[in-house]
């Protein structure tokens, strides 16, 4: 019998439209729709739906996004699902993630994606999923596409167990019980481990501990009343003419901006801020962009005496597809300016 | 968001995506109504709005005077 697959992509490999169609609800189509299409080539049997549907809309929205998407599945008979290729986008890489863990859950077949190595999807699904790393843009979209229906592929037709180290997709931290080929038995192995771990020679454990980067949490603010508080976005909010050329995605550049003895922010019609991101639909924040950055609420609060201070500028940058060294970089910069002005607390709004 | 915490700073992360935000390891994190509109449904009369988003800063601010040992959600009715 021929294998039959579903593959999930987004409003934009999905030919629907682009960011302004990001929050379509889900449709089905038959067979290989849009980019569907890189999978089919390599598939080894039959692509019969494609789904498709605004990334915001499921990332938003997951369990709705889930349950309907599941309705639309109900009858169809299928083995196994594909979601993406993501690349570095990050909403549709949790778009990915939530469709293909909840289609996985619910119908009881493997699911495979591929995403850029940053991609935040990874670290979310890579324990529910098989996410192989991908390219950081579309450009990337034959050869991602490829690795996942090949291995798809090997899923289907081989017994497993499908290790990480051999297959090359994102660590899921699963355990299998399973004989090495050698038959090495456990306790030997340990022994082995841990005279070279003795003699301090390399060794590689065979339950590695994920590594979590956290940052120490900061204590409260005491007295909020006289405290300098800055406002920090990731949604791109600039004065119209972008005088720092902060750029629409990838970012490297962020920017700080004057707001002394303003009450709100002016919006875009009015040639004062709006939003440069293009990661989300402009329309919203370009006629308020204090739904972004709450200059209005904040001096409202100020004004209360709930704050002591607004500090004189806000800070931004872009956050989509940039690189976490990059923001590490620009967010290491920002903090040292507050410090050097005064500001001890900070709201950030990420889009 | 991290280096700015990292940086002695006390944070709050207003965000739509909850699970992104936790998974990047933010301390603080009050819930926003929407991607493109954090603060501020469109379709929502202005007054509205401003009362929403009163809400949310009002909840980071809540959020910046609260000790925490945890990373928490501080959520709003939005």
């Amino acid at each position: 019998m021929e294998n039959k697959a579903v593959v999930f992509i987004n409003q934009f490999f999905g030919q629907i439209g682009g960011e302004e169609a990001a929050d379509h609800e889900p449709i089905i189509k038959d067979g290989a729709a849009g980019a569907a299409q890189a999978l089919d080539a390599h598939f080894e049997g039959e692509i019969v739906k494609t789904i498709i549907s605004g990334d915001n809309y499921v990332a938003s929205n997951q369990e709705e996004a889930s349950e309907r998407i599941i309705d639309l599945l109900e009858g169809v008979e299928f083995d196994i699902i594909f979601a993406g290729p993501a690349f570095q986008a990050g909403r549709y890489g949790q778009a990915c993630g939530t469709v293909g863990k909840a289609v996985k859950e619910k119908f009881d077949v493997p699911a495979v994606s591929s995403m850029h190595e940053e991609n935040p999807g990874v670290d979310l699904y890579k324990k529910h999923m098989y996410i192989f790393p991908g390219g950081d843009v579309a450009a990337r979209m034959q050869e991602d596409a490829e690795k996942m229906a090949r291995f798809g592929n090997k899923l289907l037709q081989e017994e497993g167990p499908f290790l990480q180290e051999e297959e090359g997709f994102f660590k899921r931290g699963k355990r299998h019980q399973y004989f090495l080929p050698d038959e090495t038995p456990a306790a030997d192995r340990a022994i082995e481990m841990l005279l070279k771990k003795l003699n301090d020679e390399e060794y590689t454990s065979e339950l590695p501990i994920p590594e979590l980067d956290t940052v120490d949490i900061s204590p409260a603010i005491e007295n909020l009343s006289e405290a300098e508080i800055a406002l920090v976005t990731s949604g791109g909010i600039v004065p119209v003419e972008n005088p720092d050329q902060i750029q629409s995605a990838s970012a490297t550049r962020w920017g700080k901006y004057d707001i002394s003895g303003l009450d709100r922010l002016g919006n875009r019609d009015m040639d004062a801020y709006r939003t440069i991101h293009a990661g989300y639909d402009p329309a919203a924040a370009d006629k308020d962009p204090n739904r972004v950055v709450p200059v209005d609420a904040m001096r409202h609060f100020e004004k209360e005496g709930r704050i002591g201070k607004l500090h004189d500028y806000f800070y931004s940058t872009v956050g989509t597809g940039t690189t976490e060294g990059e923001a590490a970089r620009m967010g290491q910069e920002i903090a040292e300016d507050m410090k050097n002005n005064g500001v001890e607390a900070v709201i950030l709004t990420a889009t | 968001m991290k280096e700015i915490e990292r940086a002695g700073f006390t944070v709050v992360q207003l965000a739509n995506l909850i699970p992104v935000a936790e998974s990047v390891g933010a301390n603080r994190i009050v819930p926003t109504v929407s991607i493109p509109y954090p603060m501020g449904d469109p379709k929502l009369p202005q007054e509205e709005q401003w009362q929403q988003r009163l809400d949310i800063v009002e909840r980071a601010l809540e959020a910046l005077e609260t000790d925490i040992d945890e990373q928490t959600v501080f959520s709003t009715e939005h």
